[in-house]
């Protein structure tokens, strides 16, 4: 891990006060116990691909038109745009829950249109989503909803429970584990939506607006961390409005939605950057 | 900590299932008894095992009756006066042996007679006059053989020359408009179980339907976590076998209670008939399956109506 990744995980303990150790670990295991379901990524290898894609809710005009670009492992992207501009429709068809009214869309190398429901399910696992409204299942726990996505993976008790604790360590909330939704603050809540679209270790991070209930500060940590996922492989995703947040990364690509269309302030669409991995 | 090796860590499809068991059962919040559905499942089967137990019944009845009465022939010696009456009686008994087929003759006794007849025509030892009222002699006789009309008709030519007074009735005869209406009792119990049935199978779609839409948010939650719909349909699976396997069991105990107080009461009556048709074991060991039936019954279209709802979500 290179001596800034250091500082920007010291950074987040600062909030979240637990060591660096436990971060790191939380990532590990939650890697080791999806490590049988994940393709190998080399680098150069497209992770998604919009070729052409458009969507149109009934019979009103598209809401989406004409996008195409590919997303790299292990980039990281702010979405952008006004209100109604569509970002919420396309984070829906990055974390597959639409299908595009036409178009091409590629997900780890498979053609996620043809392919059959049943498929989609495994696709799914790899992407992590952060929704605006946080969606936590009300009546489970804080615990619970973490462990959510392993046990629908089909993972046992013994196996969920240290990386579930881990990254609940891992974002303050280690002490409202038993805590329902509801008596949780909308910055508590936030923090568990967020373990919960990591705990898998996912390919693919989908952020809705993550900082739009939280303060400034806070809003920093979380990019601090989803900065710190990033590093380790995954490709994430931030829709935003908001532009200060924009300015507290250095040299951030930027995928711009306007009415629909995107544009490509920084290249990076044109010019997608490849990590190597 | 270490990390885990590979060669142990799960997520294949054999054990995603078994784990899977835990997790699921916490997805969707469980009313259980407090609910109505248990409730539902307790009429729905207690109304079942009533009218299957109506139903096995009558079976019962029938084949007992059938099995007494069906090689049986009442000859009756209808001459008013009593000296000519008996010498009938014995030319025919006499006639009646020699005959091929017969299995065994009976003459009613007297005494037997008149109470039979006693609450038409009062006791012959109260009312003389009564006694004075001819009755015929009944002679029962039994066929090695089912009773046809051949047969019949040979008895009848056999007893004509001794017994011009005799008349010869096949007890099935007389008796076939009974059978048929306890048949169709029988049938009428039996559509009662299938309509039953399907009213558990209607109920329980209401209520997928319903938990469905209730949870429809969590619903698509686990979707959207790469959750698959066979899981998700075994959530409503299990949560509604385990609403129909107890509110089965109040149904078949409830059922029990009536079916035996009805059995005791129908005892009492002591009509040769309807205390030939009891439950035998067999019958209690299918009244048992009943709330096993309806729970597989409600799980199987709990999973249907679900599976059917979640291929409408992408």
């Amino acid at each position: 891990m290179r001596q800034d990744d250091d500082q920007r995980l010291h950074g987040s303990e600062l909030f979240f006060p637990h060591s660096l150790t436990a971060i790191a670990r939380s990532a590990y295991l939650a890697h080791s116990v999806f490590e049988d379901e994940l393709m190998s990524i080399t680098a150069g290898d497209e992770i998604v691909h919009f070729d052409n894609v458009g969507l149109r809710y009934s019979t009103d005009r598209e809401v989406l038109s004409d996008l195409s670009f590919t997303l790299f492992p292990g980039t990281f992207y702010f979405l952008t745009g006004a209100s109604g501009a569509g970002k919420t429709s396309l984070l829906r068809l990055l974390y597959l829950a639409q299908r595009p009214s036409r178009g091409v869309i590629r997900m780890f190398g498979k053609d996620a249109i043809t392919t059959p429901r049943s498929g989609l399910p495994a696709m799914r696992r790899r992407i992590g989503v952060v929704f605006q409204d946080f969606r936590l299942v009300p009546h489970l726990s804080a615990f619970d909803n973490v462990a959510l996505p392993l046990r629908v993976a089909g993972f046992g008790e013994r196996e969920i429970a240290g990386p579930v604790a881990d990254i609940l360590d891992w974002v303050g909330l280690a002490d409202r584990r038993d805590a329902r939704p509801a008596t949780l603050s909308g910055g508590e809540q936030q923090r568990i939506a967020i373990a919960r679209a990591v705990i898998g270790r996912p390919d693919v991070l989908v952020a809705d607006e993550p900082t739009g209930n939280v303060d400034p500060e806070m809003a920093v940590k979380l990019l601090r961390l989803f900065e710190l996922l990033n590093r380790q492989g995954t490709t994430v995703v931030v829709a935003t409005h908001d532009v200060h947040l924009l300015k507290k990364v250095s040299n951030p690509l930027i995928m711009r939605l306007d009415r629909g269309r995107l544009s490509d302030p920084t290249g990076a669409l044109r010019y997608p950057p490849r990590r190597v991995t | 900590m270490s990390r885990a090796s590979p060669d142990k860590s799960p997520g294949r499809i054999g054990r995603r299932r078994a784990l899977f068991a835990r997790g699921e059962a916490e997805l969707v919040p469980q009313a259980r008894l407090s609910g109505p559905m248990p409730w539902v499942i307790a009429i729905m089967v207690a109304l079942t095992a009533i009218a299957l137990a109506a139903g096995l019944t009558l079976g019962n009845t029938v084949t007992a009756a059938t099995a007494e009465i069906e090689g049986g022939v009442t000859v009756q010696i209808v001459e008013p006066r009593t000296d000519l009456r008996e010498r009938e009686v014995t030319r025919a008994l006499a006639a009646l042996k020699v005959l091929p087929g017969i299995q065994s003759i009976r003459l009613v006794p007297q005494e037997e007679l008149d109470k039979l007849v006693a609450p038409w025509l009062g006791s012959v030892d109260e009312d003389p006059a009564a006694a004075a009222i001819p009755v015929p002699a009944l002679i029962d006789v039994r066929l090695r053989r089912p009773t046809t009309r051949s047969q019949v008709a040979v008895v009848e030519e056999a007893l004509l020359p001794v017994a011009p007074s005799a008349r010869v009735d096949a007890q099935a005869t007389w008796l076939r408009p009974v059978f048929d209406a306890i048949v169709s009792l029988q049938w009428l119990a039996i559509a009662l179980v299938v309509l039953l049935a399907g009213a558990l199978a209607a109920a329980v779609l209401l209520a997928a339907r319903s938990a469905l839409g209730t949870n429809r948010d969590t619903i698509e939650i686990v979707h959207l976590l790469g959750g698959t719909d066979t899981q998700i349909a075994r959530v409503f699976q299990r949560s509604i076998g385990w609403d129909a396997a107890g509110g089965g069991a109040v149904g078949l105990a409830l059922a029990m209670m009536v079916i035996l107080g009805l059995g005791r009461r129908f005892s009492g009556l002591g009509a040769g008939m309807v205390s030939s048709g009891g439950l035998v074991w067999t019958d209690w060991l299918l009244l048992a399956l009943v709330p096993l039936l309806a729970t597989l019954l409600a799980m199987l279209t709990a999973r249907l109506t679900v599976m059917h709802a979640l291929r409408k979500m992408l």
